[in-house]
């Protein structure tokens, strides 16, 4: 019998893989090349055929006086190649020059393999570069993945300290609006990871770490309102309603303003804030650690939309709109909870004497005045006029985030 | 004109065949053949309806295209292999021993207790044990009827048997070649714990019967059957899950053993009748 390529499979019989070596040979064959395959398993007659049968390659078996070891020529069929007809690349494996409009055919396949044709339409809503990507994502989400901390070791929850009970309840106070806080920038992120195209993987992963990150926050801010008592603070329904306009907003590109360049922008500040005047080590480490992590928020914020207003002209009259329907939103609301307020005079005054206590006022209209300032240059770096921005920051809601 | 059309029946073995013949239906009517299909619970009925004219094709077993011959022709008519998979020529069944077995020759099989499938299993029972008789090997027999009326389209009862292989309860078992190799790595069966002691000679398996292959709807859906390509991705889906990569033209000559076998075992009457005493589908 001729052949076009011999294989001896030794004693490896397909129940050992031995497919692997037949497809190995067939692959450098062209459709009807001739395999010759010997071999000594005992059952490889019966395999061979049966695994052929079911690739669509034909057999051919040698003549019963042929004393080789020769078991069948296989004859190459076209299913191989059939299989991988109109097949395509997702795109390039690396970012460097991504599609601006990923078709949802590509849908889960993973970016830059070769996908077989056919398979499910997978409808992404978020499939445009412009609306998504940042040049940035993938060293922001390197960066944030070698950042993760332990909230079990990096804290100090057993250094011994006592506070007053005022001190302590206010530290309660501030760490109950913390976790709501970080509740709303967990849900939002989390909203459009599912609809942002896979073919914008950087962003998805930096996003889904933002989430790990906040729900580190909610952990260590409530384990230290619990440290030293069983109750939290309160929660004041303004507060709440704010922060529902964050989660309620279905633009990403709005919903990362709101949320990272405003919100997040201020909460850094507060952080910050909260990092000098923490009456106590574990207060004081956790909010350092937090506001590692959030100022990566902001900066991937700014960075993707930053490049969107370079895209999108309207993109300043969208975001103006957005920060007035906030506003409005809002409009009949209390804000801050007072409760929060005061808790963040006690902590930075330090003491009840009136000095420290116009102090620690001063202190908080302090924080106040840097988030408004704060904002306001992140507003001019997207566009906006200075006199604009001083407007717009100005309509921010009381609530800080 | 009126649009060809066929109404083809199909046996659900597995809840598979809604999918695949759902989709092989709107891909047939999207080419102009008017094509629906009607689902039954075992091969008889079928058949039964082929020959009756009730139905125009049906996608049937080894065995229900025997039988569908035989009725056909004793009551004066005639049934036609339209086409079938590339995957249903020249398959095998083996006789599989443990590897410890004392048995190395299938004359050694004599007297011995051999696991089969179903009653009505072409490549599990009925072959194999026609096999062994043709080989003068009188052996006892422990049928695994699971599936009765598929004619062994459920694997249930070849695992069955292979099963009790493994567990020691008997000394060989009976299966298509194609499932040795699936026992094996799927676990069924210990890896090297077997030995092949006897392989039947090969036979073709389903095949599209039809009643009247020179109607306009039954060459249409013969041609649209034999053009469909495993290139095109909006079939291949299916014809992965109807196990083929290409429909071929019909031929009834690797039918002979397992006529045998049902003469033999008496399970069909020469006109196509039911006689197999323990068979209720």
């Amino acid at each position: 019998m001729t052949a076009d390529v011999d294989i001896d499979l030794g004693g490896l019989g397909f129940d050992r893989g031995a497919h692997l070596l037949v497809q190995r040979a067939l692959a450098g064959l062209p459709p009807g090349g001739r395999l010759a395959v010997s071999g000594t398993d005992a059952a490889l007659g019966v395999h061979l055929p049966a695994w052929c049968r079911s690739r669509g390659h034909r057999v051919e078996w040698p003549d019963p006086a042929d004393r080789s070891r020769l078991v069948a020529v296989v004859v190459r069929g076209t299913a191989d190649d059939d299989r991988w007809f109109g097949a395509e690349r997702a795109g390039p494996p690396l970012p460097g020059a991504l599609h601006s409009r990923p078709p949802p055919r590509w849908g889960l396949g993973a970016r830059g393999a070769l996908l077989e044709a056919g398979g499910p339409e997978a409808r992404f809503d978020l499939d445009d570069r412009d609306l998504v990507w940042a040049d940035i994502a993938p060293t922001l989400y390197a960066q944030a993945a070698a950042r993760q901390w332990d909230p079990q070791t990096a804290v100090p929850w057993d250094d011994t300290f006592t506070l007053p009970a005022d001190v302590e309840a206010a530290v309660v106070q501030v760490m109950t609006y913390l976790v709501e806080n970080e509740q709303a920038a967990l849900v939002v992120p989390a909203r459009f990871i599912g609809r942002i195209h896979p073919h914008f993987r950087e962003v998805v992963q930096l996003l889904a770490v933002q989430v790990a990150d906040e729900a580190r926050h909610m952990e260590v801010f409530s384990r230290r309102a619990l440290l030293r008592g069983a109750e939290l603070g309160t929660s004041s329904a303004g507060g709440r309603q704010s922060l529902f306009t964050l989660v309620a907003e279905s633009d990403f590109a709005l919903a990362s303003f709101l949320l990272s360049v405003l919100g997040e922008g201020s909460f850094v500040d507060l952080l910050g804030f909260l990092v000098r005047h923490a009456p106590d080590p574990v207060t004081r480490r956790i909010c350092w650690l937090a506001m590692q992590d959030e100022r990566r928020h902001v900066v991937f914020g700014m960075a993707h939309l930053e490049h969107q207003a370079t895209v999108d002209p309207l993109l300043r009259d969208r975001l103006r709109a957005a920060i007035h329907r906030r506003h409005d939103a809002l409009a009949d609301t209390a804000g801050l909870n007072a409760d929060v307020f005061d808790a963040l005079v006690v902590l930075a005054a330090g003491g009840w004497n009136p000095d420290d206590v116009a102090a620690g006022f001063e202190h908080v209209r302090a924080l106040q005045q840097a988030m408004d300032q704060g904002r306001q240059r992140r507003l001019v770096r997207l566009g906006f006029r200075p006199d604009e921005a001083a407007a717009l920051s100005a309509l921010h809601t009381r609530n800080f985030m | 004109m009126p649009t060809p059309s066929v109404l083809m029946g199909a046996v659900a073995y597995d809840p598979k065949v809604v999918t695949i013949w759902e989709g092989f239906r709107g891909w047939l009517r999207g080419r102009g053949l008017e094509f629906d299909f009607v689902l039954y619970s075992h091969y008889e009925r079928q058949v039964d309806d082929l020959v009756a004219g009730r139905i125009d094709a049906a996608w049937n077993s080894p065995l229900a295209w025997l039988r569908a011959d035989r009725l056909a022709t004793a009551g004066g008519g005639s049934v036609h292999a339209l086409t079938m998979r590339d995957t249903d020529r020249d398959l095998t069944s083996v006789v599989v021993v443990r590897a410890d077995s004392p048995v190395h020759r299938v004359e050694d099989l004599a007297g011995r207790l051999v696991a089969t499938g179903a009653v009505d299993s072409p490549q599990a029972t009925l072959i194999p044990l026609g096999h062994l008789a043709a080989a003068g090997v009188r052996v006892d027999v422990r049928r695994f009827d699971v599936g009765v009326g598929l004619h062994g389209d459920h694997i249930g009862g070849e695992r069955d048997a292979a099963r009790a292989l493994a567990a020691g309860e008997v000394d060989a078992a009976c299966m298509i070649d194609a499932n040795h190799l699936m026992f094996v790595q799927e676990g069924t069966l210990p890896p090297e714990g077997t030995r092949i002691v006897a392989q039947t000679g090969r036979y073709d398996h389903c095949n599209m019967t039809v009643r009247e292959p020179a109607s306009d709807g039954v060459r249409l859906f013969g041609d649209l059957l034999r053009g469909m390509s495993y290139a095109d991705p909006q079939v291949r889906p299916l014809l992965d899950l109807e196990g083929l990569t290409a429909w071929q033209d019909g031929r009834t000559t690797g039918y002979a053993a397992l006529a045998e076998a049902v003469d033999a075992s008496g399970f069909y009457a020469p006109d196509g009748r039911v006689t197999a005493a323990d068979y209720r589908p």
